[in-house]
């Protein structure tokens, strides 16, 4: 069956369907990397979005049980070059198009994904339509163009009640804008006792599980249409330690003062370079964002920018000057993308056990 | 980190000859490291024996020897030019090596000179299997179970303890030379016993075999500051068992989940920064299928073949690169010379998919062992891009140029079940024709999977091919049908066999309805960031990337992947023909397939078009570019082949025209154009059938120099003396290919020789005259060749200019020509004109100083030689003499029989230049790897008609202190002439097998340290010998099979031994 990916601009692209057969209207972004399909399409940070993969071989490995970042992705819809027709790898359970198609998200394959990559590059991430064969072409780009995309993606993403992910180790409260799964995993794999809450619980509510370090998870959308968690993170600030990902980095920056703004097309993929500052050491990064925080912004705040992306200098990570806080605008928790960063979690391992020492010593 | 200020001038070691295992690659690599280090300030002195290289241009390296990349002489270069440091990571496993020995030697020591690139320890880590096997246990990375053996006991005792089948691996060889898998103790028992004598430490690693796990190679890169990333990951079509330069490979990786690629991106990074490597490194890996289970098979601690791919397929120039780390430089201060906006602390994210299939000489080695395993046995490679991995496939194959337009050979088509099955089931070079043919015959991809354990997503991509081939069978001329074979890479050729219609009524339905590749930048970024690198593939989609210039161009045509008879050299005449295009004032295009070579660097040319090389192929880009035309004369044959259908089409060929190329080309015009021209040849017929054939000795005499036309490298040529060869080689010939016209010449015996020439139409240019050592009869691209010639008289030498200038006019030869002659007793006879540059150009550019290759594409382009600063006529001979020594890979290649002969067998070659020809030849001799004692025992296996010339050398062996060994039928002959030698066969044995078991087991004991054998070279008996010659080669000792080349030893031997005379 044909499809079309009608983009804001008037631009078309003629495609077939897979997955799903529904019509949407979402976002287009792309990422760069060449693997991880299933992990980046179960991110939530992808929410009301739709994901070209410029890498044209997608659902090689089919999908599997294991490499899930959510259990109800949100991602709008799958754009790919080519879909394989026989996937093979030793977890896989179904193909990627039974996967679509059981979670509802329609895919569009075959078209030129380098052109319309060109696109969104040159005239920034826009809204575009994913169409069926024979509809109004004209109609569809008036309804696209008079659609607001929604703003309260956080909001559907967000666990609705807290869980608890025990392990013997520290207490962490981990605020859920709409984590990838792999946060869990690396917090689990340090022993850390997780309560994972929901993004508008308050400060008192956080404090009262007594928790050794609060998490802020990655999401989707503008860190600016959250501002209740502003005030959740300036009451915690100073008394917990914090760790921010993503969507909570820019949520660390707003709450600070700091600011942020839209990316022309965003970071999406693995192979974003950072360098820490004080170090120079340089991890690459795994990395979905189409919002960072102004560094000029930061100038006259108590935050110091501590990690910079190297080739366009965007803010990459901050800390608290004097406060146990921290935030890093990229992924280290990786999945999909690589592990370099992944330090980054023993270090707010180590924030913590210094806090408690200190608390110990007053 | 800024580059270092406290070095100045830096030695960078070259890889020497082409031979299996170690090709272009690292003329491309060692080409890019030395521009780099010149970029940076530093003066570069380049050591190399390889003539034939862009890297031995004077303009790449303030200072270039060629010289033998031994202890001998790069240690006289060291001490002469005192550098501050050696670069050894580029030059291949020789380079490598070379370094080592120096270490060892003491003399970096002694004249301070610092190693760049890697440590000395982590080259051993790396390389060492027993250090490298503890490395990895110390990083807690799993090897596979395995022991480090040094007799045969040991790794009998091994295996009976993990279990067969075991893999073997000599320690130190390139290419896993000698390495194989055995099933039980005698194969255990043969391959051990090589592999020892192989390995120049006597080691080899013995290890559980993990047969059917995916092979997956990293290619890393780490800088001073410990920076480290990933260029380029790639997955072997073939699993785990055959040596990766001869597998399929793909990149990126296609099947491994991003867990999985992560687990061993990390193992790769951490071997790096372990090992300390500044530049770049190559990590093997092989993963379970079934498991995360890993294994680290391998780690090159330096550029290789696949940094090379790597390079091509993501745009990335490790070497380049790698070379700026050695100094100091890091990768977040250097910037993607891609890109340009980015830097270079960058992993590429590709948004195509590359394949590269091996070029494998089995074409030429008909009788060649075609069995792939641990030991590398292809030439060459191919690469393709593509959208999709159908297309990169198709593409792929077609580039090989071994008469497959599309994924089925004429073979593969017509074998029986049995065969099928056997070629599915024990890898060769042509298995994958055979897997496709397989599915075509109703196999399902699951069986194929149960016999091969090739991954089932690429077997299902072959899957698809056969089913559109269906597809299109049932839909004739269907254009939707059509657009979606071309869209996953049909060749217009495979579609209209398929629809039985011609190939033009393809084109038509295409043109008529749109239906035209675009062309898409490779960028390392996947659009990501703007880019403007002029690096173009083809594919079928929406937006065309590659916008025509304004300015006039013109097309260059490359020679495609390297094989025996096309070498490097005529990527060498690619490059400066580009350049030479430039410089007036046009910009130029290359089209070629081969990810080794310089050609295909994308900083070459104004353009790069990696791309097929056929004429679909090439017409695509024509059609969009509008060049002026196409240059032919530089890309080998591959090029010279399409000049003729593009001409047909229209489209304007450069230089020589197509009718005067075929007046050269074609044996019956040929001929004609020598008798209207005056010229002598040797007296000749061409015959279609057995026939025909065995009426022509009774005209010319015997013996006769067969061969097919149209060939490349002497391909299919023998010499026959009677009438029962003849008519079993006309058999043959007439079943390989029955409607090529076979050629039947005399054969005369006399001088080889070979001259250049380049023809402006006005005036002709000859750079110089070469001499063969050895007589007619050896192939020229297995003879060794000397300039200036040092035997020819005054008046021959006049009468080959006269026949050069000649044949130039005659032919209106308009750019390159090459003429090979025969010189007997004075008269010159013309045996072989190619309208083309030849192999030689390099060689005679380099001692010449003329930059042949540009200064004949400047003729074509219309500027006369005479304003190009060179007068008409016979270039002045310099004082040096230089000889130009092949130099072959028969040590990789089981079953090939050394013997030379009018067929070409070498890969590479290498130059030896000084005052005289014996000093020449010495370092000719040295740089080829052909090591000869002052003393010993030469051993003469020689036929009847050998023997009087063998008198004569034997004496002179005698004479310096050699003993000679001789079979008893000869000793009477030799005896009486007064020379005493050892009869090592008793006259009383008669059967043929026993005398050469008795010689094989003296070569084994190493009791001979020379060995002439000319045995075999007749048709009826031309297994004779065969095993005195594998011995010989197996044990490394100095083989001659030409009574020429033996003589050419001798004059170095006496040269080199001062004179031991009584007195009188």
């Amino acid at each position: 069956m044909e499809k079309i990916l009608l983009l804001e601009t008037g631009e078309t692209f003629y495609g077939e369907a897979f997955g799903a057969t529904k019509e949407v209207i979402g976002e287009v972004v792309f990422s760069t990397g060449m693997t991880g399909y299933q992990e980046s399409l179960t991110d939530q940070s992808y929410n009301g979005q739709m994901l070209t993969f410029t890498f044209p071989l997608i659902g090689n490995y089919g999908v599997n049980a294991d490499d899930f970042e959510s259990v109800d992705p949100t991602v709008k819809a799958i754009i790919c070059r080519e879909v394989a027709r026989f996937p093979s790898n030793w977890r896989s359970k179904m193909s990627l198009d039974e996967f679509l198609v059981e979670y509802d998200i329609p895919g569009i394959k075959h078209i030129d994904t380098r052109q319309l990559t060109k696109t969104i590059r040159s005239h920034g991430t826009m809204k575009a339509s994913l169409l069926n064969e024979g509809t109004d072409i004209e109609a569809a780009l008036a309804t696209l163009r008079a659609t607001d995309l929604p703003t309260n993606q956080v909001a559907q993403v967000s666990t609705k009640t807290r869980y608890v992910n025990p392990n013997a180790g520290k207490n962490v409260v981990v605020v859920d804008f709409g984590l990838k799964h792999s946060i869990l995993r690396e917090l689990n794999k340090r022993e850390c006792n997780v309560t994972v809450v929901p993004y508008d619980t308050t400060a008192q509510e956080i404090l009262r599980l007594a928790p050794d370090g609060v998490m802020l998870t990655n999401g989707p959308g503008d860190p600016t249409s959250i501002p209740e968690a502003l005030d959740m993170i300036n009451e915690i600030q100073g008394k917990i330690p914090l760790f921010g990902i993503c969507l909570g980095h820019q949520l660390l920056c707003l709450a600070n003062g700091g600011e942020t703004f839209k990316m022309k097309f965003g970071h999406r993929g693995f192979n974003h370079p950072v360098r820490e500052i004080a170090t120079g050491r340089i991890d690459f990064t795994s990395q979905n964002h189409g919002y960072a925080v102004d560094a000029d912004s930061l100038v006259h705040t108590d935050l110091e920018i501590t990690h910079i992306e190297i080739n366009d200098e965007t803010v990459e990570g901050v800390r608290h000057k004097t406060l146990p806080a921290f935030s890093v605008q990229y992924h280290p928790d990786a999945a999909p993308g690589p592990h370099d960063a992944d330090h980054l979690f023993d270090r707010f391992i180590e924030l913590m056990d210094n806090n408690k020492n200190l608390e110990g010593t007053i | 980190m800024p580059k270092r200020t406290d070095i100045h001038k830096i030695m960078v070691i070259g890889s020497g000859p082409i031979i299996i295992g170690q090709a272009a690659e690292f003329d491309y690599a060692g080409t890019q490291a030395c521009l780099s280090l010149r970029e940076e300030g530093y003066e570069v002195v380049l050591v190399n024996s390889n003539p034939a290289t862009i890297m031995t241009d004077t303009e790449i390296a303030d200072k270039v020897y060629i010289e033998p990349i031994t202890l001998e002489f790069v240690s006289r270069i060291l001490r002469k030019e005192r550098p501050d440091a050696i670069l050894p990571t580029l030059g291949g496993q020789t380079g490598l090596n070379m370094a080592i020995e120096l270490a060892n030697d003491g003399i970096l020591d002694e004249l301070g000179i610092q190693l760049l690139g890697t440590k000395l320890s982590a080259i051993d880590q790396a390389e060492d299997r027993d250090l490298f096997r503890n490395l990895m246990r110390e990083l807690n990375e799993p090897v596979p179970e395995s022991d480090i053996v040094h007799t045969v006991d040991e790794a009998l005792a091994f295996a009976e303890q993990a279990g067969y089948p075991v893999i073997v691996r000599p320690a130190f060889t390139m290419g896993g030379t000698g390495g194989g898998i055995c099933n039980d103790p005698a194969e255990l028992r043969e391959i051990v016993a090589k592999g020892l004598k192989l390995s120049p430490v006597n080691q080899c690693l013995i290890e559980i075999s993990i047969a059917g796990y995916k092979e997956i190679e990293y290619e890393v890169m780490r800088d001073s500051a410990d920076n480290a990333l990933v260029v380029c990951n790639m997955e072997n079509f073939d699993p785990v068992g055959i040596h990766t330069g001869d597998s399929i490979v793909f990149a990126p990786t296609l099947t491994l989940t991003d867990h999985e690629n992560q687990m061993l991106r990390d193992a790769s990074l951490k071997i790096i920064r372990t090992l300390g490597i500044e530049g770049g490194c190559n990590v093997q890996l092989a993963l379970d299928p079934n498991s995360f289970n890993y294994y680290v098979i391998e780690v090159n601690p330096r550029v290789s073949r696949s940094s090379a791919l790597a390079s091509k397929a993501t745009g990335y120039p490790i070497a380049k690169i790698a070379a700026k780390i050695a100094v100091g430089l890091t990768l977040d201060e250097m910037i993607n010379p891609v890109t340009g906006t980015t830097l270079a602390e960058f992993e590429p994210a590709l948004d195509y998919v590359v394949a590269k299939i091996p070029r494998w000489p089995f074409d030429k080695f008909e009788k060649g062992d075609r069995q792939l395993g641990t030991q590398m046995k292809a030439t060459g490679e191919v690469m393709a891009i593509g959208t999709n991995l159908e297309e990169a496939l198709l593409k792929a194959v077609r580039s090989l140029e071994i008469g497959a337009e599309h994924m089925a050979k004429t073979a593969s088509r017509e074998a029986d079940e049995v065969t099928l099955i056997d070629k599915i089931t024990r890898a060769q070079d042509d298995r994958i024709f055979y897997l496709a043919e397989a599915l075509r015959r109703g196999y399902t991809i699951e069986q194929l999977h149960d016999m091969t354990k090739i991954n089932l997503y690429f077997l299902d991509v072959l899957m698809h091919i056969v089913e559109l081939e269906n597809t299109l069978e049932a839909n004739k001329e269907d254009v939707a049908v059509l657009k979606e074979a071309k869209r996953y890479g049909f060749s217009d050729l495979a579609i209209s066999r398929l629809w039985e219609n011609d190939l033009a009524d393809v084109r038509d339905l295409r043109a008529a309805n749109g239906i035209r590749p675009v062309y898409k930048t490779v960028d390392t970024c996947a659009a990501e960031f703007e880019s403007n690198t002029p690096y173009y593939y083809s594919t079928y989609s929406a937006d065309n990337e590659s916008m025509p210039s304004d300015k006039k161009t013109v097309l260059v045509l490359g020679s495609g992947p390297i094989r025996i008879g096309q070498g490097v050299e005529f990527d060498y005449t690619t490059v400066h023909s580009v350049k030479a295009i430039q410089q007036a004032g046009y910009e130029a295009i290359i089209m070629n397939n081969n990810p080794e070579t310089v050609s295909t660097d994308f900083s070459i040319s104004d353009k790069l078009y990696f791309e097929p090389l056929t004429l679909e192929d090439v017409l695509h880009v024509i059609d969009l570019e509008q060049p002026e035309g196409v240059i032919v004369q530089f890309g080998g044959q591959t090029a010279i082949n399409l000049a003729e259908p593009l001409h047909a089409l229209g489209i304007p060929i450069l230089g020589t025209t197509v009718e005067d190329l075929d007046r050269a080309e074609d044996r019956d015009l040929f001929e004609q154009a020598l008798t209207d021209l005056g010229i002598p040849q040797p007296e000749g017929f061409t015959a279609m059938s057995v026939e025909d054939t065995l009426q022509i000795p009774s005209k010319i005499g015997y013996p006769v120099l067969v061969r097919p036309s149209y060939v490349l490298g002497g391909r299919g040529m023998e010499i026959v003396d009677n009438d029962a060869d003849l008519r079993s080689y006309m058999e043959d010939a007439m079943i390989a290919s029955p409607d090529r016209p076979i050629l039947i010449d005399h054969y005369v015996v006399g001088t080889e020789v070979e001259v250049d020439a380049i023809c402006d139409g006005e005036n002709v240019l000859i750079p110089g005259i070469m001499e063969h050592i050895e007589r007619s009869g050896v192939h020229s691209g297995d003879s060794m060749a000397v300039y200036p010639s040092q035997s020819l008289s005054d008046e021959v030498k006049a009468t080959i200019v006269d026949y050069t200038e000649r044949l130039s006019f005659g032919l209106n030869c308009l750019g390159m020509m090459n003429i090979q002659f025969i010189v007997q007793d004075g008269q010159v006879y013309v045996i072989e004109v190619n309208p083309r540059a030849s192999r030689t150009v390099p060689f005679l550019s380099k001692v010449t100083g003329i930059p042949m290759a540009q200064v004949a594409t400047r003729a074509i382009l219309g500027e006369s030689i005479i304003d190009q600063g060179y007068q008409p006529g016979l270039y002045a001979e310099g004082n040096m003499v230089h000889v130009k020594a092949p130099v072959f890979s028969f040590t990789k290649l089981n079953l090939v029989d050394p013997q030379l002969g009018p067929e070409m067998k070498s890969t590479g070659e290498v130059m030896g230049s000084d005052i005289n020809l014996q000093k020449a030849l010495y370092k000719a001799f040295a740089g080829s790897n052909i090591h000869v004692n002052d003393f010993g025992n030469v051993l003469f296996t020689i036929t009847k008609a050998d023997v009087a010339e063998s008198l004569a050398l034997a004496q002179r062996f005698r004479q310096i202190g050699f003993s000679v060994m001789v079979t008893g039928d000869m000793q009477a002959e030799f005896e009486a002439a007064g020379i005493d030698t050892v009869a090592v066969t008793s006259n009383e044995v008669t059967d043929e097998k026993e005398i050469e078991q008795t010689l094989v087991n003296l070569i084994t004991e190493e009791r001979a340290q020379i060995i002439i054998n000319t045995w075999g070279r007749a048709r009826h008996d031309q297994n004779s010998g065969q095993l005195i010659r594998k011995a010989a080669i197996e044990r490394g000792v100095p083989l001659l099979t030409s009574i020429d080349t033996a003589e050419a030893i001798l004059y170095v031997l006496e040269d080199r031994g001062f004179q031991i005379n009584a007195l009188v």
